[in-house]
């Protein structure tokens, strides 16, 4: 079908794109790759020469490195645990018949949409604030003292707001997902006795273990990068900063670009790790 | 497939899942309501929920204090300007590649995707120094191209199983009738793309909207969004609770608006047709 002019046409057509995202990628990369080689201090003496991999050496084993790659953990581990496994049971509630469903469903999802700055300061102020928030009337109420959030609980607190802003992702996802299950499986499943465990376990669960992991590999590639939640909340301080931000504050903050450079580096070798599994998902359903 | 159910279980359901779906939209709706009250009456304890003084006041003295025009402007310009050279770029791109596929096409879109994955503050100081090199610092043309081209991957995916999805026989049964290229891209294929166009549009607005990573960090005074400009209410002089949430209230409600008509496009949007 395909004839020799409308391939050529084809190319044409693709060219703008693919120039762009090539230069988008390259350029910038390759510009982290060679700062990341360099001493440079924009402010302090700006170009100071080659270091090979001393960057390298000293972004892993500065004192705020060991503790950076602790709190993306717990902060990514924390979110995906919250958001699959309450995705999961909301997912499976939505899916049940109900007056209302289509209301409900909005109300879950809304969180999504609203801009992560919004979020991470209408919790910190007006749930977290240890004097006149929510969560400080509450705590009184039954006699508690009012718990410090942003310092004393720092990273439960960082989890709570960015679980409550990717829940509705999951949630959608798996929802979607569940809708495709063949309901007269479960059905006969039903009549044989089989308990609503069981059920969840042999039925439910291994149809819908495609969506978790895609789940899975898309908020982690962005809850590796989140930002503003931290930027707006504590700064980096009280043990919350992840490693991106501690590559933002090399590189911006304190100016060592070649430091963050460096940093900047390996994180970009850690998103490519979790991508490679993600992009082999999406890749076999593309031959489908 | 329909299953009977008694009215007993429908009611539970029901009870539950409203609870459920009340407490996670609760932060937005105390936000809201938070907007309508009095500074006072903001942080009074035991917390008021309607019965307060209802007032307009903290909207117009976000207006007023605050530019709020002027970061509502930047953000509808940025987030618009974005998605419109986007799909103008993308929309081609796409079209060529559902229509005349050629054995590198699934390995294109597969890198194209790739460049998503790239985390943006590998590449902060790079593009910061571009900026300044180029004078695009603090412009709103400059977060019209970045924001655009981090959101250019998820266009034309959207867009790519959007068009797959039109039927190729059709357009040879006009090629047959001896439609000319132009005439069948117009008349027949347009009208079959333009929903899948629309709602590609819609979300891409939407992730324009909340981005918060590039607008934080390239913008000040000048071209910030709103994003930027409910930032800067993070180190607060006084109470301001009322004002937050006036303030909050402004930049979400279009946008969550936006957001609950492209519901069904957001799962195709966000998992790259991985989940259908």
């Amino acid at each position: 079908m395909a004839t020799q002019h409308s391939r050529s046409a084809a190319r044409m057509m693709m060219a703008p794109a693919v120039i762009l995202l090539l230069g988008w990628m390259l350029v910038p990369l390759c510009m982290t790759l060679y700062f990341s080689f360099k001493k440079y201090l924009p402010l302090r003496g700006g170009d100071l020469g080659w270091v090979g991999f001393d960057n390298y050496t000293r972004f892993v084993s500065s004192s705020s490195f060991w503790p950076s790659i602790y709190a993306t953990l717990v902060i990514v581990g924390g979110v995906l645990a919250i958001t699959v496994v309450f995705g999961i049971l909301l997912a499976i509630l939505l899916d049940q018949p109900m007056w209302g469903q289509g209301v409900v469903r909005m109300l879950v999802i809304a969180p999504f949409f609203v801009m992560p700055t919004v979020s991470s300061l209408v919790w910190k102020n007006m749930f977290m604030d240890p004097n006149y928030g929510l969560f400080a009337h509450l705590w009184r109420f039954f006699g508690a003292e009012p718990i410090q959030w942003m310092s004393q609980a720092s990273l439960p607190s960082i989890i709570m707001i960015v679980s409550w802003q990717w829940l509705p992702f999951a949630t959608l996802i798996l929802l979607t997902a569940i809708q495709s299950l063949d309901s007269e499986q479960l059905e006969a499943s039903e009549m044989d006795g089989a308990p609503i465990i069981s059920r969840f376990w042999y039925i439910i669960l291994p149809h819908l273990s495609r969506a978790i992991t895609v789940v899975i590999l898309i908020q982690t590639i962005f809850l590796l990068s989140i930002f503003a939640e931290i930027f707006v909340t504590t700064g980096g301080a009280f043990g919350t900063k992840t490693l991106s931000y501690l590559i933002f504050q090399r590189v911006l903050e304190s100016q060592n670009v070649g430091l963050g450079s460096a940093g900047g580096v390996y994180a970009i070798i850690l998103a490519n790790i979790v991508a490679i599994f993600l992009m082999r998902i999406v890749g076999k359903n593309l031959d489908n | 497939m329909a299953r009977a159910v008694s009215n007993r279980r429908r009611l539970i359901n029901t009870l539950l899942a409203w609870s459920i779906g009340l407490l996670i939209f609760f932060p937005i709706l105390w936000t809201v309501l938070t907007s309508f009250k009095p500074e006072g009456q903001a942080i009074a304890d035991p917390p008021m929920f309607l019965f307060f003084d209802w007032t307009l006041e903290n909207y117009f003295v976000v207006q007023e204090r605050s530019n709020y025009m002027r970061y509502l402007m930047n953000s509808i310009i940025i987030s618009g300007g974005s998605t419109l050279l986007g799909i103008l770029i993308a929309v081609p791109a796409a079209w060529s590649m559902a229509f005349v596929p050629s054995k590198r096409t699934k390995d294109i879109l597969m890198w194209m995707l790739s460049t998503k994955m790239l985390p943006a503050v590998g590449v902060l100081y790079p593009i910061y120094l571009l900026f300044i090199q180029l004078g695009l610092l603090d412009s709103r043309l400059g977060l019209v191209i970045v924001i655009m081209l981090i959101n250019l991957p998820i266009i034309i995916w959207m867009l790519y199983t959007y068009f797959k999805e039109i039927p190729t026989a059709i357009l040879e049964a006009a090629r047959m009738d001896g439609a000319s290229l132009r005439s069948e891209i117009l008349y027949v294929l347009t009208p079959m793309a333009i929903p899948g166009i629309a709602s590609t549009i819609l979300l891409n607005i939407i992730l324009a909207w909340n981005e918060a990573f590039w607008t934080l960090n390239l913008t000040a005074a000048k071209a910030g969004p709103l994003t930027a400009f409910i930032a800067s209410y993070s180190s607060p002089e006084g109470l301001f609770f009322a004002k937050l949430s006036a303030a909050s209230t402004m930049a979400i409600a279009p946008i969550l608006i936006l957001g609950w008509f492209s519901q069904k496009q957001l799962v195709r949007g966000l998992t790259f047709g991985a989940v259908k």
